[in-house]
Order: structure tokens, then C-alpha cells, then sequence
């Protein structure tokens, strides 16, 4: 093993900025790429300006083995040679990278904006279109296979279901996929950029809503990052009722998705019943906080409701007669034939794909990587209460419903467990200003998968830089492999088994 | 078969009385506004500060609340001393006009449904193409629920259905990012008139959380002429199909 050369950080801790080792560019090239090929990760890599002409790059490297991050920096000017071509993990995020700095990665092999808005830098433009040159969605080149009997299937932006937007450009030789391409940027709202200066009675607002659907995890490794970087801790209980939301986020969705993969394959009893247990999860969370979504819950310092003995009870009632009802309905799928032959063999991805893209969540575990930021790298109630890590080999449609079946049982009894015994403590703990010249990562296992933000704060204490990967932003890429030589009716099951975020991704 | 019979048979019958019966929420719920500008302390403007979207203002030195704006996070009541400001567990919150948002004392009389003449034409059957246009998927997520046996939205003969072609309106959620602004203005040309527009949540209204970022357009009525305003940080399911449902209420 390669020494490490970054800053060694464990979840949720923070430390000096000073501290972290500013790299020759050729030492960190080979410090992520070398870190990668013995089994670590890029949890996130992105640039902030540092001064006229010069951008920093920050690379946080994720070892599940050792259960460590280590941060790296380096100086860049307009161009660097892409770590991409010996690192296909960074590809989306040098296009991230280029496409917000207007810094080039030379020799990235695919090197196109990922959300399609204008450079953070006046001037600056990785492609060279000048300061009134148009930025349309989607306009752009794509990948094109050419042939007599190829043909090209457009879908998006606007979609038949009630979903979010995003476009997908398929070539096709018959039914058969040869490539999807997958364009994004649609619901770009621009609130990394918002968060810097911060935080404002806005911040919290915008971690609700990064990914409507995950505000429990995306609002916990924020409130995660600004404890660490006000020195504040939180009571067990806070930690423990943080843990319940977050899990009972992960049953609502995880319900969701069994149900709506079972109408994708024409399987209506288990669709129509998930579709009435989910909202029966959400209305748990409602139960605690008044919103289905869990809006208002989760604050520094702790969490902003409670819940007494008598809630905990009706709570722990209705989730027991809840799973009843889903372990009912999911379990019709695993016996019926005709809903097996469809999930099967349908939209894998390897092992080795899934390793080499640095997949995470659901869609990892199902091509067999033991890959859970609870178990990894785990911070707040995780630390004392264990989840097993649910995995299943094939990497199908089918390995995406079962992970997620595993997923339902362990949170339920994890839930289980924790309203049997709340601790008792402060709701929550003042949570001052944040320290200055900090930096943080935290990482919360969000029911897509790893949620990971890095707050960086100037020397008064603002937040001088704010980096949100939701799990999304590895996982596009695994879905566009899924689809290679599947048939594109396919498509719409490959999607629901991976059930990504368009906002999560866009920002 | 069987097997889907018996479980169909234990799942029993889950489809809300509503509107027949009035809901059951839960106790935490954040619903309409109310104001008390009578116990407000002079000068105070706490829950004005406190607000992250600045739905509260001060008209001289009555508070209003524009239901619009609000997130219904309810950080201004945790910080208004003597609790001139609540929450009610009113779910009912959709208007025909943008200003009858805006809770103020004493409240003024709201508008009623637009008198053109095209509310006749749903009260049989009413199709709506829905667009996200920088929505989070909570108001999405709310959309859709109303489909599935626990709303049975096409009881009343409301169906959301894949194609503007098909539909009689649009349903849009999210602040319209610039992203999405030309999508959502030929989906909305696509739509056969007379068209209906209807504005689910703060960022189709007002932007929400992303009121003035120069990536969005503020909501749905800059950039299409919205009919109803459907408030909320998501609305409850409850509340959009309260909305829905006066459109086919008229008796014009």
C-alpha cells in the first residue's frame, strides 16, 4: 500500500485547513489514482478558486477497509492533465470541475458540461464559447453510433410520469442499446453557489430541498458538518431520533421503489399496495414532525421535536402493522414467475463496473460490493447501533429489488430497537458559530447511498466553499452501463431499479 | 392467483372518505397560518428575521404572511415571544388569485374561480400533464401519491396523464430554473386551448427557497399565466387534491 499522502479525517470531524497537504500536481495525480487502485474511493473532487489564474483541487479519498478519508490539495491553472484517463471515478467530477471553473483536464475523454450553465469565473470557459454564446440544456455533442440499420431514440425532457426532468439519448440497432447517454442540468438552481457566505436562515431550507426526497439525509450531513465546525455535540437521543428519521426516510422510499419496479413489469397487486405503504411510512415521519418529508426535523445541534413515550408507541404500532402489510405485498414479487423472468438477467452491472465507477447505495450492494457509509464510516447513532450491510452478486433489476428488500427488514429493526430503548437527553444543543479556516467531511448513507459534503470556512468563520455529491452523481453512469445490450423497452425498469436524483445531481 | 387474492383480501379497503368526511392529521401538522397582530410587541420583527424566504412583512405594524412564500417551517413561531403567530391544521390553503395568499388582518374576501367559462369543461373529466421545472420531488412525490389507491384520484374523474396533447392543463412544481424555461413554455403550447395552469408549491409560486437566484425564474407565473395556486413546502396530498378539486366545484 502507498503511503498516504492527505490529511487523514474521520466522518464528521473537523480540522485546520492549513492542515491538509498542498501536493506538487504530479504527487496528487498519483495520490488519488493510487489510493483508487488499492480499493479506495473518490467520496468527492472539485476545485475552489485560490487565487487570479490558480484554481485548488480538493480530492476526498474514501477507504471502506480502513474506515478513513484522507483530503489532498493541489494548485492548478487553466489546464491539468485529466486524472480521468487513469481514473474513469473522476470522469463525471472533472466535467464538474471544467464546467464550473472553466478549467480544462487535457486528454479527459469525454469532456462535456454536466449540468450546462455558465462558468463560477467570469472569462472563463472550458470550451471557449464567449460571455453571449448561448448555454442550452442538452445542446451539446453525443456520443453517436453510425450504421444503415442504427437509429437514434431521444427521450426528455419532460417525461410521461410524474418525475423529474433529465434527457436520455439512446442508439439503438433494433430493440438492442449499444449506448445511452444520459444529459442533465435541467434543475440546476444554483445553490452550491448560494450556501457560500453562509450559513443564513436559507441554509437549512436548501438541504431540505438538494433532494426532496432524501431531506432527512442531506439535512443530517449538513447539521453533521456545522456541529464539527462549531465544536457542538449532540445528545443520544437527538443522535437516536436523527437515525429513526433517516431510516424510516430509507423504508418510504425503498417501498416506493419495490412498488413502482413492480407496475414497470406489469405486476399491479404489489404496485398498488406499496403505492398506499409508502405514504403510510411518510405519514410517520409526519407523526414525528408534521411533514411527510421530514421538513423541520432535523436542526444543529439535535433535532426539533420530540417524541415522548406516547408518540414513540403509536409509532412503533403502526410500523409494526405497516411492515406486516409489505412484507405482504413485497413478498407476492419473489414467487411470482412472470415478475422474476423480467427482473432477472435484466440491466446488470458487474462487480467490476460497479467498482471501477465508484458506484454507491443500493445500486453498489447489488453487484456485491459490501459498501455502506453506516458501516464504513459511521458517525451519530451508527457508531453504537449496527446495521448489517445487505448484498446480494447478480447486479440485475433483480439484486436492486432484493438489496432493497434486505434494507426494509434491517432499518425496521433497527427502528425497533431504538424506540425500545430512547436515551434520554437534550433535544438540542446550541450549536455557536462555525470555527474559522476549518474544513469538514461528512457523510450520511442516504437510501441512495453515500451523501457526502464538505464545508470549507474563510477566516470568519463563513463558509468560504460548500460541496454537496449527492449519490446520484456516481451513480448516472452506472445506470447508462446498465443498459448496454438491453433491450431500450427495458429502460424504464433499469431506471425505477436505480431511482436516481435529477435535483440531488444538478444542484 | 390465489396468493394475490388473499393479499389483496388482507390489505383490506385503503381509499380516504375524503372529501365525504373531513381528514385526520397528524397533530404536528403546519397548516394555515394565523395571525394575531394584536399581540405582537411594538417594534418586534422577530419573526420577519427568522423567516428564510421573507414571507412575513410588516404593513406599518400588522404582520402579514404570504402563503407563497412560506416553507410552513415554522422557524417564525419558534422565535415570536407571545405567540402572535400559529400554525392551524386548516389544510385547505389553494386560491384562485396570487394576492389571497397572503394571510393578513382582517382578510380581505378572496376571488373566486376565473368566469370565462372553462371550468364547465372539467367537471366531467379533467386531464393534467404534469411538469417538474427545478421541483425537489417533494411536491412531485405528492402529486403522484394521489394517484395510488389511498387518494384514487380518478374517483373524481381527475387523471394526470403522459402527454400535454392529452391534457386540458399543466400541473407545474419547482421554480422554473432557466434550464427548464423553454421546456415547460412549448409543453405548455403543446396543451390544446383553452389551457389551465395550475401552481404547486412555494418555488412554483414564488421560487421558494430559491427566490431571486439568477438560475431560476421565481415560479410558474412569470413565464405562464397560472390559474391556481397551490401553497405548501410540499403541499399535503390533502392539499393539492382540495385545490384540484375546485376546479370541477363550479356550477357555472
Amino acid at each position: 500500500m502507498s503511503a498516504d499522502r492527505g490529511l487523514s479525517l474521520h466522518n464528521g470531524d473537523a480540522a485546520a485547513l492549513a492542515s491538509i497537504p498542498r501536493l506538487a500536481f504530479g504527487a496528487f495525480r498519483e495520490h488519488t489514482v493510487a489510493a483508487v487502485a488499492d480499493g479506495g474511493r473518490i467520496a468527492a473532487l472539485f476545485a475552489l478558486p485560490a487565487s487570479a489564474g490558480v484554481a485548488r483541487l480538493v480530492v476526498v479519498l474514501a477507504n471502506g477497509r480502513t474506515g478513513s478519508l484522507s483530503v489532498a490539495t493541489t494548485d492548478v491553472g487553466e489546464r491539468y492533465p485529466a486524472l480521468t484517463s487513469d481514473c474513469p471515478q473522476a470522469h463525471w467530477f472533472e466535467r464538474e470541475i471544467a464546467e464550473q471553473w472553466g478549467i480544462r483536464p487535457e486528454w479527459h475523454p469525454w469532456l462535456k458540461p454536466i449540468r450546462f450553465h455558465r462558468a463560477y469565473q467570469g472569462g472563463r470557459d472550458a470550451w471557449g464559447r464567449g460571455p453571449d454564446a448561448p448555454i442550452l440544456p442538452s445542446v451539446t455533442d453525443f456520443f453517436r453510433v453510425e450504421g444503415e440499420e442504427i437509429h437514434e431514440v431521444a427521450v426528455g425532457p419532460v417525461h410521461a410520469g410524474v418525475i423529474e426532468p433529465g434527457h436520455f439519448r439512446f442508439q439503438c440497432h433494433g430493440e438492442r442499446v449499444l449506448h445511452l447517454e444520459i444529459s442533465l442540468g435541467y434543475q440546476h438552481r444554483g445553490v452550491e453557489r448560494a450556501l457560500v457566505g453562509g450559513p443564513t436562515p436559507r441554509t437549512i431550507p436548501y438541504m431540505e430541498t438538494l433532494a426532496g426526497d432524501t431531506t432527512i439525509g442531506h439535512t443530517t450531513a449538513y447539521c453533521q458538518a456545522a456541529e464539527a465546525l462549531s465544536g457542538c455535540g449532540i445528545s443520544a437521543r437527538a443522535a437516536a431520533l436523527r437515525g429513526v428519521a433517516l431510516e424510516l426516510e430509507r423504508l418510504a422510499n425503498h417501498t416506493g421503489d419495490l412498488g413502482a419496479l413492480s407496475g414497470d413489469v406489469g405486476y399491479l397487486p404489489t404496485a398498488s399496495f406499496c403505492g398506499r405503504l409508502r405514504g403510510d411510512f411518510l405519514n410517520m415521519t409526519a407523526l414525528i414532525c408534521g411533514n411527510r418529508f421530514g421538513r423541520g426535523l432535523i436542526r444543529p445541534g439535535g433535532v426539533a421535536f420530540d417524541l415522548e413515550p406516547e408518540r414513540a408507541a403509536e409509532l412503533r404500532e403502526r410500523l409494526d402493522r405497516t411492515l406486516k402489510d409489505v412484507a405482504g405485498a413485497v413478498g407476492l414479487l419473489w414467487e411470482a414467475p412472470s415478475v422474476l423472468a423480467r427482473f432477472e438477467e435484466t440491466g446488470p452491472v458487474t462487480h467490476e463496473v460497479a467498482e471501477t465507477l465508484g458506484l454507491v447505495g443500493v445500486a453498489a450492494r447489488a453487484s456485491g460490493l459490501e459498501r455502506d457509509a453506516r458501516f464504513d464510516f459511521p458517525s451519530g447513532i451508527f457508531r453504537w447501533a449496527q446495521i448489517p450491510v445487505s448484498t446480494w452478486q447478480s447486479g440485475d433489476v433483480f439484486a436492486r429489488a432484493w438489496v432493497r428488500w434486505l434494507e426494509i427488514q434491517r432499518s425496521a429493526a433497527f427502528i425497533r430497537e431504538q424506540l425500545g430503548a430512547l436515551p434520554d437527553g437534550p433535544l438540542r444543543a446550541p450549536a455557536g458559530p462555525p470555527a474559522a479556516n476549518q474544513v469538514v467531511v461528512s457523510l450520511v448513507e442516504g437510501w441512495r447511498g453515500e451523501i457526502c459534503h464538505v464545508a470549507l470556512t474563510d477566516e470568519s468563520g463563513r463558509l468560504a466553499h460548500y460541496k454537496v455529491v449527492d449519490p446520484s452523481f456516481h451513480n448516472w453512469m452506472g445506470l447508462a452501463m446498465a443498459l448496454r445490450s438491453q433491450e431500450i423497452s427495458d429502460f424504464p425498469l433499469c431506471n425505477k431499479s436505480f431511482n436516481l436524483s435529477y435535483c440531488g445531481h444538478d444542484l | 392467483m390465489l396468493k394475490e387474492l388473499i393479499a389483496r383480501v388482507r390489505q383490506g379497503y385503503r381509499t380516504t372518505p375524503y372529501p365525504k368526511s373531513s381528514p385526520v392529521l397528524p397533530d404536528r401538522f403546519r397548516g394555515r397560518p394565523e395571525l394575531d397582530a394584536a399581540a405582537c410587541r411594538p417594534d418586534c420583527r422577530a419573526c420577519a428575521a427568522a423567516c428564510p424566504t421573507r414571507a412575513i412583512r410588516f404593513d406599518v405594524d400588522r404582520p402579514t404572511l404570504d402563503m407563497g412564500r412560506c416553507l410552513f417551517c415554522a422557524d417564525c413561531t419558534s422565535s415570536c415571544p407571545p405567540g402572535a403567530l400559529r400554525f392551524t391544521q386548516d389544510h385547505r390553503l389553494a386560491a384562485w388569485a396570487r394576492e389571497d395568499l397572503v394571510v393578513r388582518q382582517p382578510q380581505p374576501e378572496c376571488a373566486g374561480p376565473p368566469e370565462d367559462g372553462r371550468l364547465r369543461l372539467y367537471r366531467r373529466a379533467l386531464k393534467l400533464r404534469q411538469v417538474s421545472a427545478g421541483g425537489c420531488n417533494a411536491c412531485e412525490a405528492d402529486v403522484n401519491v394521489l394517484s395510488t389507491i389511498a387518494f384514487d384520484l380518478g374517483r373524481f374523474g381527475i387523471q394526470i396523464v403522459a402527454s400535454p396533447r392529452h391534457a386540458d392543463g399543466l400541473l407545474v412544481t419547482g421554480p422554473v430554473t432557466e434550464n427548464m424555461k423553454l421546456a415547460l413554455e412549448k409543453t405548455y403550447l403543446a396543451v390544446p386551448p383553452p389551457r389551465l395552469v395550475i401552481a404547486v408549491g412555494a418555488c412554483a409560486i414564488s421560487g421558494g427557497p430559491y427566490v431571486d437566484h439568477p438560475e431560476a425564474h421565481n415560479g410558474a407565473a412569470g413565464i405562464v399565466p397560472v390559474d391556481l395556486f397551490v401553497p405548501g413546502c410540499p403541499p399535503h396530498p390533502l392539499t393539492i387534491l382540495d385545490g384540484l378539486l375546485r376546479l370541477k366545484a363550479s356550477k357555472e
